[in-house]
């Protein structure tokens, strides 16, 4: 068990390092989440009648759950790389703990996850975006994000060991991603939806995320979304990082 | 019965993707601080031998101990006294020579400050000080594969496994990563290596293991080998490739075995030295072959795998060494 703990740090550690390293991934967990706030705020927000909430508010907590599912995208990538250029075969060869390579993986999600949240905020902020809530709940809501965002990167960790190259990593994360935010309450009030894609984004966990965001950042009404938000984080952690872990111990260069 | 003498013992190893058998009962012994050439075509299961033996990989049928231990039963142990250099230079890019070694040095359960001081003795070894402090990503080919062999040798293995470590290197890194094989085995580590050049297991190996679709089809010294091929190789380099059956048939009195053509070079076994080219020249005169030139010389180990396999090592068709 300290085995496990102390190579989990030392591959987090490894993700982190490579982070001010690689320019272009900067740029994704800091540019691309500011591009997409300003774009929906100013583009969109216009066009968009979220009921008396003013759009900044409505889209900030949607936005940064939309941005933990990219967040999770590094490690699908990062671990198909890593397949591909036999370093998992050097790691699966040492005598480290099984779990620890996706275990500090996923666990530097969680740093790049802060990052990118951060940046939004305070994007937000500057924007026009303001918390209506007690400390507690933001801290709560910020906490809840990252574990839904943790929980998130074990289904990217298992896309990522089982796809043949990055390219597919891509195209199949962006197909999943894509429906999951946009049909959901993330930029857009369900309700103004056609019947279909309700149904769809009532049973969302992004948009049960999204809602329990809402409500601890700004104050809509709560009803049990926290709780189910967690929930349902608990359950996507509970399939996939045995899903994930028992891939890894077969993972072969393919 | 524990044999102290042996690092690696390996019997009736079986393993199967799907419909393809990769190894079809491998046996192989190799003495303590020895070198084993396991060479092959690609394909021919190489990888997949040295993939079971890392614990990478669980054999269907057979046994096979490393350094004592059993690799399925004592993975984890087994794991603390092996080192991998694959033929994919396997080190994070993103990280410097000395992080990477630093990093798996930690992951053998060092301290921080003992792996990074093992790494800078590694990075001494390997003449890499200069590069050490780089993002591995800068590295040419050749650096690459020393820090990656430097990476396996970070807990100071009894027992190395080289996959292929020069595939794909310019002649001079590949000289400069056989004297540094040459060095480990000086200090005592046995080593088991894999490749498809001749010329590497006739430098490096003590004894050579030729497996050819997941079987064992020859095994002893270079020297055995190419005795086995018999005692001088005649080889005729024709004017015109059409005129290779009737070579062939012209040689086929003189020769040991029969002659074998493959475009415009005929090759034959043959026992003497004295008149041979003469009555070649002769024989394929009266049979109206053009010869552009003609040797003798001591068989290579090419000419013991063409011999082994009807098929030349390095020319054979790519089939899938990923899944092999």
């Amino acid at each position: 068990m300290r085995r496990l703990v102390t190579d989990t740090l030392i591959i987090a550690e490894r993700n982190l390092v490579r982070l001010p390293r690689s320019p272009d991934l900067l740029l994704a967990f800091t540019v691309q989440p500011i591009m997409f706030l300003l774009l929906f705020r100013y583009v969109f927000g216009g066009a968009i009648d979220t009921g008396g909430i003013p759009y900044v508010e409505f889209l900030v907590p949607g936005i940064v759950v939309q941005n933990i599912a990219f967040g999770g995208f590094v490690t699908a990538l990062g671990l198909n790389e890593d397949v591909h250029k036999g370093l998992i075969d050097r790691f699966r060869s040492l005598p480290m703990a099984r779990p620890a390579v996706l275990g500090g993986r996923t666990l530097a999600d969680v740093a790049t996850n802060l990052l990118s949240m951060t940046v939004l905020i305070v994007t937000g902020l500057a924007i026009g975006f303001a918390f209506h809530a007690s400390a507690l709940d933001i801290v709560g809501g910020m906490a809840l994000l990252l574990g839904f965002g943790y929980a998130f990167s074990w289904v990217f960790a298992l896309v990522g060991l089982l796809v043949s190259s990055p390219e597919s990593a891509n195209s199949i994360g962006f197909i999943a991603i894509f429906p999951l935010t946009f049909i959901s309450s993330a930029f857009v009030p369900v309700s103004s939806m056609p019947p279909v894609l309700q149904a769809f984004a009532k049973v969302n966990p992004f948009t049960i995320v999204v809602d329990a965001m809402r409500a601890l950042w700004i104050g809509t009404p709560s009803g049990n979304y926290v709780w189910e938000a967690v929930l349902w984080s608990l359950a996507i952690l509970a399939v996939f990082a045995p899903l994930a872990v028992a891939r890894y111990r077969r993972a072969t260069i393919g | 019965m524990l044999d102290a003498e042996q690092a690696i013992t390996v019997r009736g190893l079986v393993k199967s993707y799907g419909e393809v058998r990769a190894l079809a009962g491998v046996d192989l012994d190799v003495a303590r601080g020895t070198v084993l050439g396991l060479l092959g075509p690609n394909g021919a299961g190489k990888t997949t031998v040295v993939r079971v033996l890392t614990t990478l990989l669980k054999p269907d049928a057979g046994t096979a101990t490393v350094a004592g231990l059993d690799v399925v039963r004592d993975a984890a142990q087994l794991r603390q006294r092996i080192g991998l250099a694959g033929q994919y230079a396997a080190v994070d890019e993103n990280l410097t020579g000395l992080e990477n070694l630093t990093m798996v040095g930690r992951l053998y359960g060092a301290s921080r400050r003992v792996a990074k001081r093992r790494g800078e003795e590694l990075l001494v070894r390997f003449d890499l000080v200069q590069a050490g402090g780089r993002p591995t990503k800068t590295y040419s080919g050749g650096l690459r594969r020393r820090l990656d062999l430097a990476a396996a040798l970070v807990a100071n293995p009894p027992v190395l496994f080289l996959d292929e470590p020069t595939t794909g290197l310019d002649p001079r890194s590949r000289l400069s990563l056989w004297e540094t094989i040459e060095g480990l085995v000086a200090d005592g580590t046995t080593v088991l290596l894999t490749t498809q050049y001749l010329d590497e297991a006739d430098r490096l190996a003590d004894s050579i293991t030729v497996i050819d679709h997941g079987l064992v089809i020859a095994q002893g010294t270079s020297d055995e080998l190419k005795d086995r091929v018999g005692g001088e190789r005649l080889e005729i380099r024709l004017d015109d490739p059409a005129d290779a059956e009737a070579a062939v048939r012209a040689l086929a009195p003189m020769a040991d075995d029969l002659p074998k053509a493959q475009g415009v070079i005929v090759g034959a076994g043959v026992h003497r030295r004295n008149g041979v080219i003469v009555e070649a020249v002769r024989r394929l005169s009266d049979e109206g072959v053009g010869v552009d030139d003609i040797t003798l010389r001591r068989p290579t180990l090419d000419d013991v795998f063409l011999a082994l396999t009807g098929h030349a090592a390095e020319e054979t068709e790519d089939r899938d060494e990923a899944a092999a």
